[in-house]
């Protein structure tokens, strides 16, 4: 399994064709305590950087974005109840959807774990 | 200036400080070609008694509802608000407060806010209501852009039974948003088939319950008509004492209550401010408009209240947010709140009861009145008067005004286009009327019909 | 300090208050209400209600008391300082709120026949002349309810004229980026999608920028000015003409108004619509969040298509218009909400305004725009100033000044919540990092700002010697201390409900 990251903090994790869709640990301490987490439904249609998500805190809202296309296959209802765990484990247990892809090259346009650390350190 | 502290030394110390040499010199960037040397060519400034003299000039020029028998409803109506409210609406710390965005300095605020919103579920039988929107007309075309939100359709279907002023702010509000509204043709007579109207593409169906010529309805099936097809159905009420007697819209399957909260504590005010009442389920909770106050606990774990799920406004979702009001009406939803408190359980049950009595006496009289009929099938406390194929309302109404009544007001007044409603008159009546009232009413009609 | 306990958990004058549900008893009752008679057959149609509603029953003294101590645990302008930017909150006058009270201006329905309501039309018209008058435009909107609610009145006029010639490519609204949240939000309102201007380094539109964004596709612009930053859009005549010539309108947010009134005709700064905040500009109170009234000047291309009703004079007096075809040449966008506006708002606003004057109203801004200057001189050797003055109506810092200090702006702001000010505006603009914007308004006098002037320098120097721990407590003397919004948003607890809501 391979994870990749976007500019906008989303990561996710690669499995043939199946991808697991969260947000990073540097979003969610930029955010602070997130108090609600909107997951989307299973078989909508998601767009490479459409939306597909929304997280918020008490004083932000924020779009999470497909960093790919595909089709989603579960949404994280664990998150309903417990937008927390986005702040506790942000890049395992809080993962808010998987999808099938429909174009794995895509994921050429990502970068890998090393380039995002870098790319966040940047912006310090 | 009676309102301006500063004496002249204190400007000038204060300008030192600055270090301008001036006043001017502090507009400096202003551009130079619109900076005005002289004040505007307007009045000066007055004292207190001259101001007054000016206002009660103009208020001797009205006739006020207090001098006048007086059936004035379609929407805003007249009742006794009790001495505490305004006394108390007028302390300083009620009135010249801001939005409570700092809550360890607005728990009064927060706390009333918190009893609004729970007075206003309950007697709309919803789970959640906000902190209040402008008005009952404004809070009805929010309901139907929330209700377009929440089933992701586009159809708006409004009664004949909405009052007008909703219907058009309603087509207003929703006109540039992309969504697609159907107004019903007025119903007088509570003939309109709703049922046939509601499709797969609906998004909500807006009705007002008692309808704006009367008519009260059950809309259980209704709501299940809505609800079968994914639409939403919006009940607004215009007159929330009514809520004291009749079955609550909650109860009846409503997915938004929206209403007009004037009646309670505020008085008629030539119409404004309106408080707008907004109240929904809680699992919409999340698409609604305005603001919500909420429940929680301060660091020493003492329950408090602050401002919540503020992600929805504009203030942080700026042109995704769910409406763009900020300023709402505060101080009417404290007149309001204070006003139920009095009442309570007993006296809103009773208050509702004397109202509803009072509209049967009258019907009662008025059939002293040879070829007026009231069309209305059902009410609580307005009806719709029919006088006759070939007599005009309107007329009727400033002939009964040239005799000091206020009789009610022409359905023509909201409708002229519709040449077979000019016969008919809105009349309410409320606890504020007197047996004189009534019979005046009822002679002067006599004499002019 | 120790802290102090007592057993009932109030601190003297500092009362404990239950809700509301919490004291009812059921068979009291408020207000005394006549027996309603017996009615020999209701008219209800088998629709009446079963089953209580839930309200609790209280007597007069306990509601009175109940409200009494709910006020004490608020801050108003009555009690103090409180210079919270872009709210305006200055002294309210009491005559207003007699005015609003005689009974022949308040006791009248708006659907009594006009000719018994003349007096209360020209209460209208006459605010009316005097807005149009200060502002130097020839039309104006009464109708609408706040601001936010004038924003889109006049966006939707703006809309309407380019439909009406057939102007359909016009689809963006150009908005500054530190625009007030309500501005993008109006935009979206009325179909448009919003897109930002940056501001240049004197924190006002940047005009190379906005020209490049202008285009055929643009509706118009909206301008806060006097702007969010609190200064004035010095390039403004520029900005206006760039837009016209890009056939788009340019709405001013007229938040500000208040800085500029009676020194400066709106009409001079190519302005085509703007919203006056009645409950800013001109006094009247803000109770907790509301009422205002934003009424909206217009210019003459816009003035057709100004919403229903609206008053003119007619042959036999004034005459409220509520219908499109009762005036010739109106093209009404539509109605903005129920009635005629806020008219108790109108009220108090033109005792306000008949009381200032013209002469009055100019020394109000000077002397507004003179306590913000003042603000900013005294203190920026302390805070860290966004932008160089002169200032507006209020100035704006940021919290460069508590970099290391462990303290943040909110953290100061809560301090002086305990030194008996209430804070100013947080977090807003957004152009600048950890604002502090302050508006200390006409109303205070140099004693006050001096007051809060030597707080703010002692709380800066707390601040810098690493005393974080203090600010990080405060506040500690109010009825409660900070309060757990997370808590409040993760698991919200909108209404009372029995048994649910134990004091903690
Ligand atoms: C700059 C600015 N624009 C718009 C508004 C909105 O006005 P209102 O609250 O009256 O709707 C405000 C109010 O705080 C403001 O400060």
């Amino acid at each position: 399994m391979s994870m990749y990251f976007t500019k906008d903090h989303e990561w996710i994790k690669v499995d043939g064709d199946t991808g697991v869709v969260g947000i990073t640990a540097y979003a969610q301490h930029a955010l602070g305590d997130i108090v609600y987490v909107e997951v989307p439904e299973s078989g909508r249609e998601l767009r490479l950087g459409g939306d597909a998500a929304v997280v918020e805190s008490v004083k932000a809202a924020s779009e999470v974005y497909s960093p790919v296309s595909g089709t989603v296959t579960a949404g994280n209802a664990v998150l309903a109840d417990q937008p927390a765990l986005v702040n506790e484990s942000p890049e395992d247990q809080a993962w808010f959807f998987k999808l099938t892809l429909s174009n794995p090259t895509e994921l050429e346009g990502l970068m890998d774990r090393a380039a995002y650390d870098e790319y966040v350190a940047g912006l310090e | 200036m009676r309102y301006l502290p500063h004496t002249e030394a204190d400007r000038r110390a204060m300008l030192a400080t600055i270090g301008a040499r001036d006043v001017d010199c502090l507009f400096q960037d202003v551009p130079a070609a619109a900076r005005l040397d002289q004040p505007i060519d307007l009045p000066a400034g007055q004292s207190e008694m001259a101001v007054e003299r000016v206002f009660t000039r103009m208020a001797g020029k009205n006739l006020s509802a207090g001098c006048a028998p007086f059936f004035i409803g379609a929407g805003l109506y007249r009742h006794h608000v009790p001495a505490a409210v305004d006394q108390l609406l007028t302390r300083g710390e009620f009135l010249t407060s801001y939005t409570p965005y700092q809550p360890e300095v607005s728990q009064g605020t927060l706390q009333y806010l918190f009893e609004f919103q729970t007075q206003v579920a309950m007697i709309t039988g919803m789970e959640v209501a906000n902190a209040s929107m402008y008005d009952g007309a404004t809070a009805c075309a929010e309901a139907a852009v929330m209700a377009a939100r929440v089933t992701r359709k586009k159809k708006i279907v409004l009664s004949g039974n909405l009052h007008p002023h909703y219907v058009q702010t309603t087509e207003t509000v929703t006109k540039h948003q992309g969504l697609e509204i159907e107004a019903l043709a007025p119903d007088p007579f509570g003939f309109e088939d709703l049922m046939g109207r509601v499709d797969s593409r609906t998004a909500c169906l807006i009705v007002q319950n008692p309808g704006f010529f009367g008519g009260i309805r059950d809309l259980t099936q209704l709501a299940d008509a809505c609800h079968e097809v994914g639409a939403l159905l919006v009940v607004a009420v215009a007159e929330p004492v009514s809520l004291g007697l009749i079955t609550p819209p909650g109860a009846m399957g409503a997915d938004i209550v929206v209403a007009e909260g004037q009646s309670l504590g505020m008085g008629l005010q030539f119409g404004g401010p309106g408080l707008g009442l907004f109240a929904t389920r809680e699992k919409y909770v999340r698409q609604m408009p305005g603001r919500l106050c909420g429940q929680t606990v301060d660091q020493d774990g003492k329950r408090g209240f602050v401002l919540t799920l503020s992600t929805r406004e504009q203030h942080i979702r700026r042109e995704k947010a769910t409406s763009n009001i900020c300023t709402n009406s505060g101080l009417c939803a404290l007149a309001f709140t204070m006003h139920l408190t009095l009442l309570g359980e007993t006296g809103l049950t009773r208050l509702a009861k004397l109202n509803h009595a009072q509209a049967v006496r009258l019907e009662q009289s008025l059939r002293r009145v040879p070829g007026a009929k009231v069309i209305s099938q059902t009410y609580f406390n307005e009806f719709a008067l029919y006088l006759g194929d070939d007599v005009d309302a309107a007329e009727v109404v400033e002939k009964l005004a040239a005799k000091g009544i206020l009789g009610g007001v022409a359905a023509s007044r909201f409708y002229p286009h519709w040449p077979e409603l000019r016969p008919i008159l809105l009349l309410a009546a409320t606890e504020t009327n007197s047996q004189d009232d009534m019979a005046a009413l009822v002679s002067a009609l006599n004499e002019g019909l | 300090m120790t802290e102090i306990t007592t057993i009932s958990g109030n601190r003297g004058l500092m009362l404990e208050e239950p809700l509301i549900f919490e004291q009812g008893c059921p068979g009291r009752i408020g207000v005394d209400i006549a027996d309603p008679g017996p009615v020999d057959e209701d008219r209800l149609g088998g629709l009446a209600r079963q089953g209580a509603i839930g309200l609790p029953d209280l007597s007069e003294p306990q509601m009175v008391r109940h409200y009494t101590r709910l006020s004490q645990k608020n801050y108003g302008i009555d009690s103090g300082f409180y210079p919270l930017g872009s709210c305006t909150m200055k002294h309210n006058p009491r005559l207003s709120e007699k005015m609003a009270r005689i009974p022949g201006l308040t006791d009248l329905h708006p659907f009594q026949p006009q000719s018994t309501v003349q007096g209360a039309l020209e209460v209208i018209d006459l605010l009316a002349h005097w807005l149009k008058g200060l502002a130097g435009m020839p039309a104006l909107a009464m109708s609408p309810a706040a601001g936010a609610h004038g924003e889109w009145c006049g966006l939707m006029a703006i809309r309407a004229y380019h439909d009406d010639h057939g102007d359909s490519r016009r689809t963006r609204v150009l908005v500054p980026e530190s625009a007030h949240g309500t501005n993008p939000a109006t935009a979206a309102m009325c179909g448009y999608s919003v897109d930002p201007v940056p501001a240049n380094e004197r924190g006002r539109v940047d005009v190379a920028a906005l020209k490049a964004k202008l285009g055929p596709d643009v509706a118009c612009i909206m301008v806060t000015n006097p702007n969010t930053c609190g200064l004035f859009e010095d390039e403004i005549l520029e900005i206006a003409r760039i837009t016209h010539d890009a056939g788009a309108f340019f709405y001013c947010d007229g938040a500000n108004y208040n800085a500029i009134v009676g020194r400066v005709k709106v009409a001079d700064l190519g302005i085509d619509a703007m919203h006056i905040n009645l409950h800013k500009t001109f006094s009247t109170p803000h109770g907790g969040g509301g009422p205002g009234a934003g009424p909206t000047v217009l210019s003459a291309k816009l003035a057709p298509y100004a919403p229903l009703p609206f008053v003119v004079h007619g042959t036999d007096g004034l005459e409220l218009v509520e219908h499109a075809e009762q005036a010739p040449g109106a093209k009404p966008f539509g109605r903005v909400k129920g009635y005629h506006g806020q008219f108790g708002v109108f009220v108090r606003a033109l005792a306000y305004i008949l009381s200032m004057g013209a002469d009055g109203l100019r020394q109000t801004s000077s002397d507004a725009v003179l306590n913000a200057n003042y603000l900013l001189a005294s203190l920026k050797d302390v805070l860290s100033a966004s932008f160089d003055g002169p200032c507006m109506h209020e100035c704006l810092f940021d919290d460069r000044f508590l970099k290391d200090s462990g303290v943040t702006t909110l953290d100061f702001a809560k301090m002086l919540i305990d030194e008996g000010f209430h804070p100013m505006t947080m977090y807003f603009p957004l152009v600048v990092h950890g604002a502090l914007l302050m508006e200390p308004t006409e109303s205070e006098a140099k004693e006050t700002l001096d007051g809060f002037i030597a707080v703010i320098r002692a709380l800066a120097a707390k601040a810098k010697n690493s005393e974080a721990e203090a600010f990080k407590a405060a506040p500690r003397l109010t009825p409660r201390r900070r309060l757990d919004e997370t808590l409040a948003a993760r698991q919200p607890i909108l209404r009372w409900k029995h048994g649910a809501n134990a004091e903690g």
